[in-house]
């Protein structure tokens, strides 16, 4: 028992020193919003992630590329909580997610906004209760006046203000994005998580899609991970590309530094893209 | 290596242990998988409880959500209960007249009445007939929800699933089945009355005073708040279904099928532990 004392004392120190570099990384502002570390995932059997490292600054946007399966949708899934990794981390303004509970995980949240890929709009509400449902439940000092005027600001930044009393069925797949990305903004988050925003969705809508984001990424200087199959939308609304293949990142650069490589799987997945 | 020892000093970075090879037979392993799944599903449904009760008792309280509720799974149970009641009073009115008739008790006719629907037929009829418009009702919703990503999405806005949507459902149930069981006493005896009056000239007046002869609060009282246990089950049981459904429409049809299945046989099966307990306590 006494000979574990010392130890003890060490690892508390080391914990110590740990939390401290981390308290002044965030207060100086170089941690990264998202960083994710050696992160691990199995379902069953099947293994997803496997050992994946990201980070990604405030004002920054990664795309995340891969072939169907790959884990795109289980490492945002992971970042946001939805599902807990095997091993490894993953730090939201240098805080780590492991160990928190319900309602520490929703202080995180709340600093986050997801786009799911279908929208995952709220098919019982309207589409201004659908933008409306985070601020009634996080915003509740604001009037209710002062919540449907956030809720119109949304719905016009996104292009759909004239839709607030339709239902989420009467909309397109582009239009029930729109909605989607409003309610992921309501709350004026830092982190913006984007799962195939382009998805299903004709060249057009897309386009209007990603002119939709950078505009937003613009105004807002949020960090993005953006997870997509199009590599001409990752182009274009992306600072940086990921490129996953068996459940970690096979090259991490610019499009260019993509383009430049030799690796095999690169070289396939551009060309099977362009 | 700082970060590494914070880590595992966390229990954060632990590693997996190795996958075993099986040292179990395929023969036991099929045996034993039936049993670990039953079990498994027991400690689901315990934890899923736990996180319930703590969001039912923590602020923000959903109370719009809860008597949404109330008037979804309620208002809107009442006729099919009271009909129920209704069927199942007629059906005791002329089953016991032939029984008491041919064992010469027929003046007992209106208590046997008044105590088999107060002791057991009204709780029971309302028990199963709301967890199967109630059970298959929150079964689906919930699931459809889930296999949306729509639930994932409460999440995301950082709301608490179990105090949003399981939480006001469970209570919803609890509160309602009581009163929708005085509904369903209350249109058993009245039919039952009606079924005696056709065969035989009887006033209301008559067949209650005679009904309610000897009886007292431990006959009614037990009995109708009984069924806050069977709320509990079947909002229980068709919130957990519905919340860890997997796999698109067949999983929403699996989810609402087992909610009914389950929660009816769950509430016959608490009903004999009741029916015991309040044998006990309220002799």
């Amino acid at each position: 028992m006494n000979d574990d004392e010392p130890a003890r004392e060490i690892c508390m120190e080391t914990i110590d020193q740990v939390a401290v570099k981390r308290e002044e990384s965030e207060k100086d502002g170089t941690a990264p919003a998202i960083a994710v570390e050696d992160l691990h995932k199995s379902f069953g059997s099947q293994k997803v992630l496997n050992g994946i490292s990201l980070a990604v600054k405030r004002g920054e946007t990664l795309a995340v590329l891969g072939r169907s399966g790959t884990g795109k949708s289980v490492l945002l899934r992971l970042i946001i909580g939805l599902e807990k990794p095997d091993s490894g981390s993953v730090r939201i303004h240098g805080r780590d997610l492991a160990g928190l509970d319900l309602d520490q995980l929703g202080e995180i949240r709340m600093k986050m906004g997801f786009l799911f890929q279908h929208a995952a709009l709220y098919d019982s509400l309207t589409v201004e209760q659908n933008v409306a449902f985070p601020l009634q439940h996080h915003k509740k000092e604001a009037s209710k006046s002062e919540q449907s005027e956030r809720v119109r600001q949304l719905l016009a930044e996104v292009g759909m203000a004239g839709h607030l009393e339709k239902m989420p069925s009467d909309l397109s797949g582009g239009m029930q994005k729109r909605v989607g990305l409003a309610r992921a903004l309501a709350l004026d988050p830092d982190i913006l998580l984007l799962d195939e925003p382009t998805a299903g969705l004709d060249p057009i809508s897309a386009a209007e899609i990603d002119d939709l984001v950078l505009k937003l990424q613009a105004e807002h200087h949020m960090a993005s991970i953006v997870v997509t199959h199009d590599l001409h939308s990752a182009k274009t609304i992306a600072n940086r590309l990921a490129l996953l293949n068996e459940g970690n990142v096979v090259i991490e650069g610019s499009f260019e530094e993509l383009q430049r490589s030799d690796i095999a799987f690169v070289r396939e997945f551009l060309g099977h893209s362009s | 290596m700082i970060d590494q020892k914070f880590s595992a000093v966390a229990g954060v970075d632990r590693p997996l242990p190795e996958p075993r090879a099986s040292a179990v037979s395929p023969v036991a392993s099929s045996v034993l998988g039936p049993i670990n799944k039953f079990f498994e599903w027991f400690g689901d449904l315990g934890i899923f409880f736990w996180r319930v009760v703590r969001a039912a008792v923590t602020p923000p309280f959903e109370f719009r959500e809860l008597f949404r509720q109330l008037d979804e799974i309620g208002s809107m149970s009442l006729p099919l209960v009271a009909l129920a009641g209704a069927a199942t009073g007629v059906v005791l009115s002329m089953e016991a007249r032939y029984s008491l008739t041919r064992f010469g008790a027929k003046s007992l006719l209106p208590a046997a009445i008044v105590f088999s629907v107060l002791h057991e037929t009204g709780p029971i009829i309302t028990g199963l007939v709301v967890s199967g418009r109630v059970g298959a009702g929150i079964g689906a919703e919930l699931a459809s929800m889930k296999v949306t990503e729509q639930i994932d999405a409460v999440e995301t806005c950082a709301v608490s699933p179990y105090r949003l949507l399981a939480a006001p459902r469970i209570l919803a149930c609890i509160l309602v089945l009581p009163l929708l069981t005085l509904a369903a006493d209350a249109s058993g005896l009245l039919m039952g009355w009606v079924a005696q009056a056709l065969v035989e000239p009887l006033s209301f007046h008559q067949f209650i005073t005679a009904g309610f002869k000897g009886a007292d609060f431990n006959d009614f009282l037990p009995p109708t708040f009984k069924t806050m246990v069977f709320g509990l089950i079947i909002g229980l049981i068709a919130c957990f279904q519905g919340m860890r459904t997997q796999g698109g429409a067949a999983g929403v049809g699996r989810a609402a099928t087992s909610s009914v299945v389950l929660s009816s046989l769950f509430v016959i099966l608490a009903d004999v532990v009741l029916v015991k307990l309040i044998l006990i306590f309220f002799p």
